[in-house]
């Protein structure tokens, strides 16, 4: 089959390469209809996470049809059309069933999937192999491993340019607005207006934020969250953040900021996290209110420097992450979706055959021509 | 169960290898008397279900002989922590692991730990997708 392969930093390539296979009883094998690029690619992708290993397929947001099953998968059969969500995770350990599927103690494989920073979290879709990680989707087919578990049956009413953000841009901007605890009333505050942080100023609207304000510094990017979610825009390049921020919100600071900004773009910065990393972060310590959760989403950025512990700890704020959001919400999320409340296929601004995935890929990594996503067709 | 035993075996054949090769490093070097450290896990289930009677679950069965093994109930409702290290103390070690993982038997030991919580748990032990190498073979 052909698939999308890192060839090395900064190098994609479409190549042959043998299909996937049922490894385990409760695999199953799924074509894929589309696939879409997302940031958590990007530090791979520049050459910043050396367990890669050359001719990897990359991708882990996919959506397609049932094509093989294996002989414990229960809830799926043969030419459904499915979503799959980026997190591998069993449904079974202590952690999923607590509902941290994103947290699961068995999703990995292999002998060298042990983080340096302590226990592996949940697998992941076109991740290295040498970290656990499972064969993208940025392919013809692809292994989905504990298939009952990680993915759903897409509502007719849904179609596959709106589905497939379900995979796992939409669950992460749910999952944001969750961890923050956004409740009725509230001022929720988003770095980053990609596709997670439109989603997860759209999941903050849901979930009854009196005042939604996004922050980016790509005006299209910006119009198109607040023609879409509703949420007011603020450009750093023309205004003072905080002094914005502080003045929309009586003074007192938004309840809750969400660092949905993803890796910084570009060349190899590791380790150190480069000029731009953490600057997302401290600005949304500075700006959130005594008593808020301050939410970071996304990876990439494993170090930074110059956090500002002291507002942490004299504000009294809660600070939270959340890199996977684990398949629990996407039920919902395709509920949401079937009813009209979740609108996501202006997020693909690019639709390319997967034939030129690297060139979508490079307008994605540079934000080139009002890029947010590339959507992929096998 | 069939596909238990399949999917346990390449373990079985090196944890066989790695116990042989603890003994004959034994054998050679004397034993060090210092307690190598345990590893543990909290695995799903009450600690007769994970240890029951004493029967030691796979993959950890094969490595009889070479390990000690305890549960206990943890804390909280969370399971049973199960805890394994190896007999003979330090200077075992390198080549119990050597022969698998370098120069880290713990990790070696976290591995069948986690592989024998996944079996426990999920009924398999999760396996990575062939690498190309592993597969000679037409594409599709
Ligand atoms: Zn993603
Ligand atoms: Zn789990």
């Amino acid at each position: 089959m052909r698939a999308l392969c890192w060839e090395g930093a900064g190098a994609l390539a479409v190549r042959q390469v043998p299909d996937p296979e049922l490894r385990n009883a409760h695999d199953m094998i799924v074509r894929v209809r589309r696939s879409v690029t997302c940031g958590g690619d990007l530090p791979l992708l520049a050459g910043r996470v050396p367990e890669a290993a050359a001719g990897e397929v990359l991708g882990h947001e996919f959506l397609g049809e049932v094509v093989e099953v294996g002989p414990e998968v229960r809830r799926h059969r043969v030419t459904d059309r499915v979503v799959v969500g980026a997190a591998v995770a069993c449904g079974a350990c202590w952690f999923c069933r607590q509902g941290l599927l994103a947290c699961c103690d068995n999703g990995t494989s292999g002998t060298a999937a042990e983080p340096e920073w302590g226990q592996p979290a949940a697998g992941c879709y076109g991740r290295p192999a040498r970290l656990g990680g499972f064969a993208g989707g940025h392919a013809e087919f692809v292994r989905v491993p504990y298939a009952d578990v990680g993915a759903f049956a897409v509502p007719e009413e849904v179609d596959d340019d709106r589905a497939v953000f379900a995979a796992d841009a939409a669950p992460a901007g749910w999952h944001g607005a969750e961890l923050g605890g956004v409740a009725p009333g509230d001022v929720v505050a988003v770095w980053g207006a990609g596709a997670v942080g439109q989603l997860t100023a759209a999941a903050a609207v849901a979930h009854g934020a009196a005042r939604v304000i996004v922050v980016d510094e790509h005006d299209d990017r910006l119009r198109m969250a607040a023609r879409h979610t509703g949420a007011e825009p603020l450009d750093h390049r023309s205004v003072d953040v905080l002094a914005e921020l502080r003045e929309r919100s009586g003074g007192r600071g938004p309840d809750v900021c969400v660092d949905a900004a993803g890796p910084p773009p570009g060349p190899a910065r590791w380790p150190g996290g480069g000029p731009d990393g953490g600057a997302a972060l401290r600005e949304a310590v500075h700006a959130c209110r005594k008593g808020g959760t301050v939410v970071v989403l996304g990876g990439g950025s494993a170090f930074v420097d110059r956090f500002p512990l002291g507002a942490v700890t004299d504000k009294g704020l809660a600070v939270r992450g959340g890199s996977r959001a684990g398949p629990r919400a996407i039920p919902a999320l395709l509920d949401r979706m079937a009813r009209g409340e979740l609108v996501t296929e202006h997020l693909a601004t690019h639709r390319l055959p997967l034939d030129r995935g690297a060139d979508g890929y490079a307008l994605f990594r540079d934000r080139a021509d009002g890029c947010v996503r590339a959507v992929f067709t096998p | 169960m069939a596909r238990t035993g399949r999917l346990v075996g390449a373990l079985t054949r090196t944890a066989r290898d790695a116990v042989a090769a603890a003994r004959r490093r034994r054998a050679r070097a004397g034993t060090d008397p210092r307690p190598a450290r345990w590893q543990v896990v909290t695995v799903t289930g009450r600690p007769e279900q994970v240890l029951p009677a004493g029967r030691w679950p796979e993959p950890l069965r094969r490595l009889d002989g070479a390990v000690e093994v305890w549960a206990r109930p943890a804390p909280g409702g969370r399971g049973t922590e199960l805890a394994v290290r190896p007999l003979g103390g330090r200077t075992a070690l390198p080549g119990f692991a050597a022969h698998l993982v370098g120069d880290d038997p713990g990790r070696f030991l976290r591995q069948v730990l986690r592989e024998t919580r996944q079996l426990l748990e999920t009924g398999e032990v999760l396996r990575a997708d062939r690498s190309p190498p592993d597969r000679p073979g037409a594409a599709r």
